[in-house]
């Protein structure tokens, strides 16, 4: 990290100093290099693979967590789904708290730092070398993650603190040490101080240079190429404006735009696969033969699903613990409700605007697979599925969405920009609320960190596809190692307030407003 | 049956002639007065992480601004008019949030102010005064 942290130092203003293309291109490549040295390690250990298989740990410990809390809280995805729902909408709300942050604003935002490049680049990812059949294994994931979210984010709530003033500052560093203290449990404060290093990384990887870098390889897609670094400053600038300079109105335009795009998102992608219904059965046919067979891929059928389970991950942020930490901030007097309310998040993200993404690419024939045989075809370096044009990341959803829709290629720059820039805002407080854990509250030490921030936007940019989604991958899941540790010895608090919710709930206690 | 008048207040000129309407009624048929404040908000608004943070914080400022700044003076000015005058801060839509208090508050008409937004501005946002009329379950007295 320091080695990176250097290199962005001396580029930053060496590459402003130039206007010499050759030269930041070399700027570029030199940004890259260390960066990739510098993070290697700690990306090749998190994705290690269980001894003698090809199947990295990481992977089965996410999905052996959202299995257990699944399976803990009696499929609380489905039972609870409906409630959910009425709790957004507000039904259960009292009209004196109005004014307080609702229950439809705390997932909205939370949803605003999640949805974004995981949904149109990561899928793009996934199925371009898992296959179609890696559509099948996000679904899963998605679903399974609901009951995860609902774990993290109902303790996030719980154990979150309450200052003179009346701000809050929550999340899995706070349950951690208290929920740890409460059931008289060892090193909760060591979990704690990993989780908050891991949090300020994983910041800086997904919720930061994984952005600032798809968002540059999405713009110069429309405009043709450029330096990277160039992008990087322009949107460090405008990072720095928002945390920094405190300037509310481009944030509160971004937040005001961005469901918007998510749902002209989606309408486009409903639209492209009702012109393309003929074929919808078709490609729910390869997405259910991709996810047990592979059909030809990478890795086979263990190749799809670690894709789909991977990106799933990396898109909701289910076990992670980020979105703990989003949800806390909101007064609640019943800490259960945000867990209710947050399961819906891995349903909207992943199951709904994910798999939009992956039909779309599989419906458009995106995928180059071999007529004769079935199978689909590797590039040459054998690493991913041949696409039609070349194209990987979110130059292959643009590619997808382009075919139907000449135009959709310039709403998606749009659109991905303001996810980017949405997910870095939210993710920048992540990883405040991280720093401020560890270091203390202070407008000096917030400033070094909104500063660290800015700068890695910069490196993202500059930075090639291959390292940065994988030291952006790493850092967030290296957050989940953590976070599903304390969940698995937190798990029986929050079934203690289940219980006691759902039987007030039954008995007519905790009753509709309207 | 005596009147208990409701008025939107927010401190405009035209809120003001609102008040010096309803005191006058009031006055002519042994009534009260009861003057409403309500904060624009939308349960469906989109927030950043740090507002969502501060929110309860802004709002205990809000409320107490609109006591101290808005409310509070308008009654010390009503003390000696001889008539009983109450208060309401809410926060919400403010048509809507307006014929809630009326119907909960047992209020028998409401008054308001005349804004005066521009034809255009009205057609693309609607009024307070237009909506008021539309859902209102009492009479509705618009002062210009």
């Amino acid at each position: 990290m320091k080695k990176s942290l250097k290199a962005a130092a001396l580029a930053v203003p060496a590459a402003l100093a130039t206007t010499s293309p050759a030269y930041s291109q070399s700027i570029d490549e030199t940004v890259n290099a260390l960066f990739s040295s510098a993070t290697g390690w700690f990306v090749n250990f998190i994705f290690s693979p269980l001894p003698g298989t090809s199947f990295p740990w990481i992977v089965m410990w996410l999905v052996v967590a959202a299995t257990v809390f699944t399976i803990y809280f009696g499929f609380i995805q489905f039972r609870a789904f409906k409630h959910s729902i009425e709790l957004v909408r507000g039904d259960y709300s009292d009209p004196n708290d109005a004014g307080e942050v609702s229950h439809f604003q705390a997932l909205a935002t939370a949803l605003s730092g999640t949805v974004g490049l995981g949904n149109i680049a990561g899928v793009a990812v996934a199925v371009g070398i898992g296959g179609p059949g890696a559509t099948f294994w996000m679904i899963l994931a998605g679903l399974m993650g609901m009951a995860s979210k609902f774990t993290e984010c109902t303790l996030g709530v719980k154990y979150r603190n309450e200052y003179e003033d009346g701000t809050v500052s929550g999340g899995p560093m706070y349950y951690m040490t208290k929920g740890f203290a409460e059931r008289g449990l060892p090193a909760g404060r060591f979990l704690a101080v990993l989780f908050a290093v891991f949090c300020i990384l994983g910041a800086l990887g997904g919720g930061n240079m994984f952005q600032a870098n798809q968002a540059h390889a999405q713009i110069s897609n429309v405009v043709g190429d450029y330096p990277g670094w160039i992008t990087g400053v322009i949107f460090a600038g405008i990072v720095f404006a928002v945390i920094v300079g405190g300037l509310k109105s481009i944030a509160s335009v971004t937040e005001k735009v961005v469901p918007f795009m998510g749902v002209l998102y989606v309408l486009t992608a409903i639209v492209i696969l009702l012109i393309n219904f003929d074929k919808i059965g078709w490609a729910f046919g390869q997405i259910f033969e991709g996810a047990f067979t592979g059909l030809g891929v990478a890795g086979g059928f263990v190749g799809a699903l670690i894709q789909g389970f991977k990106r799933a991950a990396f898109s909701n942020e289910a076990g992670v613990g980020s979105a703990a930490i989003a949800h806390s901030a909101v007064r609640t007097k019943e800490p259960i409700t945000e867990g209710f309310v947050s399961l819906l998040e891995p349903f909207i993200d992943t199951v709904v605007i994910c798999t939009m993404t992956a039909l779309v690419i599989v419906i458009t024939g995106q995928l180059v697979s071999d007529p004769a045989t079935g199978q689909y075809i590797l590039n040459e370096a054998g690493t991913a599925i041949q696409t039609v044009d070349g194209n990987s990341g979110v130059a292959l959803t643009s590619a997808a969405f382009s075919s139907t829709f000449g135009w959709f290629k310039y709403i998606l720059a749009i659109a991905v920009i303001l996810f980017a820039f949405s997910t870095m805002i939210s993710w920048s407080y992540y990883g405040l609320k991280a720093w401020t854990y560890l270091f203390g509250e202070g407008k000096t030490k917030e400033l070094v960190f909104k500063v660290i921030f800015c700068v890695f936007v910069v490196i993202g940019a500059a930075a090639n596809l291959g390292p940065v989604i994988d030291f952006s991958d790493a850092a967030i899941f290296a957050m989940a190692v953590v976070n599903i540790i304390a969940l698995y010895f937190l798990m029986p608090i929050v079934k203690r307030e289940l219980n006691s919710y759902l039987s007030r709930l039954k008995s007519g206690e905790i009753k509709k407003f309207i | 049956m005596p009147d208990k008048i409701l008025v939107g207040y927010d401190g405009s000129a035209g809120a003001q002639k609102a008040i010096d309407y309803a005191v006058k009624e009031a006055k002519a048929h042994d009534g009260s007065v009861i003057i409403a404040h309500v904060l624009e908000w939308s349960p469906y608004s989109f927030l950043t992480p740090t507002e969502i943070e501060e929110r309860h914080k802004r709002r205990t400022e809000e409320l107490q601004r609109a006591e101290t700044a808005l409310l509070e003076p308008v009654v010390k000015k009503l003390a000696g008019s001889g008539i009983k005058v109450t208060t309401s801060l809410k926060y919400g839509h403010i048509a809507e949030t307006l014929c809630k208090v009326a119907k909960d508050e047992g209020a028998n008409q409401i008054v308001i102010g005349r804004t005066g937004h521009s034809e255009m501005a009205s057609r693309l946002f609607g009024s307070v005064a237009g909506s008021l009329a539309q859902a209102s379950p009492v009479p509705v007295t618009i002062v210009p």
